[in-house]
């Protein structure tokens, strides 16, 4: 989407937000946590998808990478009583898987759609295999409440009330954006996935760039894995990722592979569902929950629908590379 | 020019390089020697093997035996991060550049000036402001690269290597993309580049530049030096047979023309590109039978898009297009080869061959239907492999056999192959784009004698090339084509080399009449 089109809708909703909170404060704060709190692991997911695909890469596997992230997660925490060290298992899982895809898809030159479907097809079996129940977190995690910006009216109880996933999320966001387009690192990354023969002969290594970009991507897929089980949760089943990995793909494709359009893609998400949930939960829609739990994946279909062929993607996305 | 005395070290010596692929021996004992603000040009056909020698010297290949040698010391580069770091840069010909970046990112990419991990994009900005000035290459710094025209992309490409402070530039076949005047441009910026004391090392095929500004010229022939000679003691012809190993007929020898009745008769023709732009517009030209009509034209001026409508591969919008008199618009490229048009396309491996399939049935690829190679759907073998034996025979096609796949073929193999099926059919209008691009000499010289032979048998030939030398050797009239629009008709004979240049890169006509 446009930028001008982007800003448009941000206005719009926020006046909307504004009307709202006037009318009815204690919901609108509640839909509004819910939906921050929803978009989290999409907006986490969502910067993999970006590092990777900027890099060249097609991350498939971000799924089946959140997976089995929010599995060592969760079991590393109940059974070390630890939640800093089951989250710090999340993540190294998550570089490990992000390993993998780098070895298949960048080392191996594989079909990197392939690649990707090897991770979630193998996070999907060892995640049920493995799984057993009896298990507890030692604790919840705590909300970190901010001073001062949190007594702030609407934006205090959303925004600076969160636990520490939440703050981690959004400012990854904005800390990606200026490695992106601020930093050595970013310049090379763009190039290698825009033109990797250019960058080959101006003497930056693609092959080490897009390997290290992959499995750093994977330590973030790792936090979301981490978030979903240990904070938002609080236990691990079966496919709880739930197709958040694919979601986050489209978002970052409505967010025109920009971490702040992403940020900004997931948010409204968010919204959709927090929205489709209050108005569920206060009978005002009277339709089966099933419908609006779908939501978030007809939305997907919907916005990739109206946005895919307008924006560019990076020009080597999915092609490995071959020296001439 | 005053002949080049080396003195001192060589800032680049190779010494007996051979570099081998699987079944073929790129260069074989390669020795190469090339001083301070020395000009070297590299001479030889396409395969002769210049680019495998380049690439080692910017460390893209590693040679399986011999030396190379930076200012006196042997070194061993593993990749251009090395070749880089020793003073070598190279403008490639295929450009390396990321169309979505700016101009002085590309110029910094790999070498960023920075402050920790953050890049110094306005030191950046002002030092590619600098070298630009410095250089007298004008470019606009903070413009994307996507949007420049190909002679800017050129100048940000010598930029990039100028900033790595090259000793040594390597320029892989630099005029390719250019129109008469930038090359002629160029040669004057790559001497003011000798003159800073850069050792250049130039790479072509085209006789007449590596004449106008080498000091010394290296020819190579299947992989290995053939000859080591200065512009002093050599000529066209000289290079030419050094090249091929033969004495090589450089000027197509034709007859006048004597044009018949008209053939193609297009009207203000009007073709889309992609995205929807206008490619061609209101174009008007015609072709009579027994005479070449050559289009000359930097490429990506909507000659592509011509051909394409001509031959029925692209929706077009003329007032009159006909071919002998009948309504050809909207006709399948099928329908239009039935109307007698033979088509050499500009892209042989896209379009004109099936790589896998033998060189028997891509023979009669448009023709496998007809009944004297199938009857009621079954194929007439036989007859296919009659013809295929005597067209490999006719157009000297050097293959082992006739049921050899097309893809194993060397290029000016492979075109002879299309040469050959189009003109077999004996067309009345033969359409062919860029018949020899990367071509070598002698089958230049072959194709060049077919395509007069087509036209002597009485076809109507349109052909479109880049290579403005050929369009002056082979036509008879020559329509320059400068931005979708046919901007000049001129007769072949006498034609102005620099006046078409000019119209080709879109300046004001100051010859003869404007076009009708």
């Amino acid at each position: 989407m446009r930028p001008r089109y982007a800003y448009s809708l941000a206005i719009v909703i926020g006046i909307l937000i504004v009307i709202a909170f006037v009318n009815d404060e204690i919901r609108t704060v509640s839909v509004l946590s819910f939906s921050l709190r929803y978009a989290v692991p999409l907006i986490l997911a969502a910067m993999v998808g970006i590092i990777c695909e900027r890099s060249g890469i097609i991350n498939i596997g971000i799924e089946g990478q959140m997976l089995m992230s929010a599995f060592a997660g969760f079991f590393g925490a109940a059974i070390t009583g630890n939640l800093i060290l089951g989250t710090m298992i999340g993540v190294g899982t998550g570089m490990i898987m992000g390993a993998m895809l780098a070895t298949g898809a960048v080392t191996w030159k594989m079909d990197q759609i392939i690649a990707g479907t090897i991770i979630n097809i193998i996070a999907t079996g060892l995640t049920s295999f493995f799984y057993a129940q009896g298990y507890v977190l030692p604790a919840i995690t705590p909300k970190v409440r901010i001073p001062f910006l949190a007594d702030l009216p609407l934006v205090g109880p959303v925004f600076f009330d969160n636990g520490i996933f939440t703050y981690a999320a959004i400012i990854a966001a904005f800390i990606l954006w200026m490695l992106l387009f601020k930093t050595i690192w970013g310049l090379r990354t763009r190039a290698v996935g825009e033109k990797p023969g250019s960058a080959d002969t101006s003497g930056v290594n693609v092959q080490r760039t897009r390997f290290l970009n992959v499995t750093l991507a994977g330590g973030l897929a790792g936090l979301a894995g981490a978030y979903l089980s240990i904070e938002a949760a609080s236990t691990f089943e079966r496919g709880l990722t739930a197709g958040r990995g694919f979601m986050a793909l489209a978002i970052m494709i409505f967010g025109a592979w920009n971490p702040i359009g992403a940020l900004g893609a997931a948010l409204f998400f968010g919204l959709a569902k927090g929205l489709a949930s209050q108005l569920q939960a206060d009978e005002v829609i009277a339709i089966p929950q099933q419908f609006t739990n779908m939501l978030p994946y007809i939305l997907t279909i919907v916005l990739l629908a109206i946005v895919s062929g307008r924006i560019k993607p990076p020009a080597a996305v999915g092609k490995p590379y071959e020296k001439e | 020019m005053p002949s080049f005395t080396p003195t001192g070290t060589p800032v680049l010596e190779a010494r007996g390089i051979t570099k081998r692929f699987p079944g073929v021996i790129a260069n074989e004992d390669v020795s190469l020697t090339i001083h301070k603000g020395q000009i070297v040009g590299l001479l030889g056909e396409n395969g002769a093997g210049k680019s495998t020698l380049v690439k080692m010297i910017y460390g893209l290949y590693e040679p399986d035996e011999g030396q190379i040698l930076i200012n006196g010391t042997p070194v061993r580069l593993a990749g251009p991060r090395d070749a880089i770091r020793k003073g070598v840069g190279m403008v490639h010909q295929h450009f390396q550049l990321v169309p979505v970046f700016t101009v002085a990112e590309n110029v910094i990419l790999g070498d960023e000036p920075h402050r920790s991990i953050f890049v110094n994009m306005k030191k950046a900005t002002e030092e590619v402001a600098r070298l630009s000035k410095e250089y007298g290459l004008q470019v606009d710094v903070n413009a994307k690269v996507e949007d420049l025209p190909v002679g800017a992309q050129q100048r940000v490409e010598i930029l990039k290597a100028l900033y790595r402070h090259a000793e040594i530039l390597i320029m892989d076949e630099p005029t390719a993309v250019l129109t008469p005047q930038e090359t002629d441009e160029l040669l004057k910026v790559m001497r003011g580049f000798a003159d800073n004391g850069v050792a250049v090392i130039f790479i072509t095929h085209k006789l007449r530049e590596v004449l106008a500004v080498a000091d010394t010229i290296e020819v190579l022939r299947g992989g290995r030096v053939v000859g080591t000679t200065t512009p002093d003691e050599t000529d066209q012809a000289g290079l030419a047979q050094m090249m091929v190993g033969r004495s090589v007929l450089l000027r197509v020898d034709k007859k006048p023309a004597t044009p018949g009745s008209v053939v193609l008769d297009v009207q203000n023709m009007n073709v889309e590109g992609g995205l929807g732009l206008p490619a061609v517009q209101d174009a008007s030209l015609s072709v009579r039978a027994g005479e070449i009509v050559g289009i000359a034209g930097v490429e990506g001026n909507g000659q592509r898009e011509l051909v394409e409508a001509l031959t029925g591969l692209r929706k077009s919008h003329a007032r009159v297009f006909t071919i002998n008199g009948e309504n050809a618009e909207g006709l399948s490229p099928h329908a239009i080869h039935e109307m007698g048009v033979g088509h050499v396309p500009e892209d042989r491996e896209k379009d004109g061959v099936v790589g896998p399939y033998s060189i028997a049935d891509n023979m009669v690829l448009n023709r496998f239907d007809e009944p004297q190679f199938a009857t009621r759907g079954v194929r007439n073998r036989k007859a296919v492999n009659q013809l295929a034996t005597t067209l490999v025979e006719n157009y000297d096609v050097r293959t082992p056999s006739i049921q050899t796949t097309a893809q194993s073929l060397s290029g000016g193999n492979k075109q002879k192959v299309v040469i050959a099926r189009e003109l077999a059919a004996q067309p009345s209008l033969l359409i062919a784009s860029q018949p020899t691009r990367g071509v070598d000499v002698g089958s230049i010289e072959f194709i060049h004698s077919q395509i007069v032979k087509a036209r002597d048998d009485g076809a109507a030939v349109l052909l479109v090339s880049a290579e403005l030398d050929e369009v002056m050797g082979l036509a008879d009239r020559i329509l320059v084509m400068y931005d979708g629009h046919i901007v000049a008709e001129i007769d072949a004979e006498g034609a102005d080399r620099n006046r078409i240049g000019r119209l080709m890169a879109g300046g004001e006509d100051s010859g003869a009449a404007a076009p009708a």
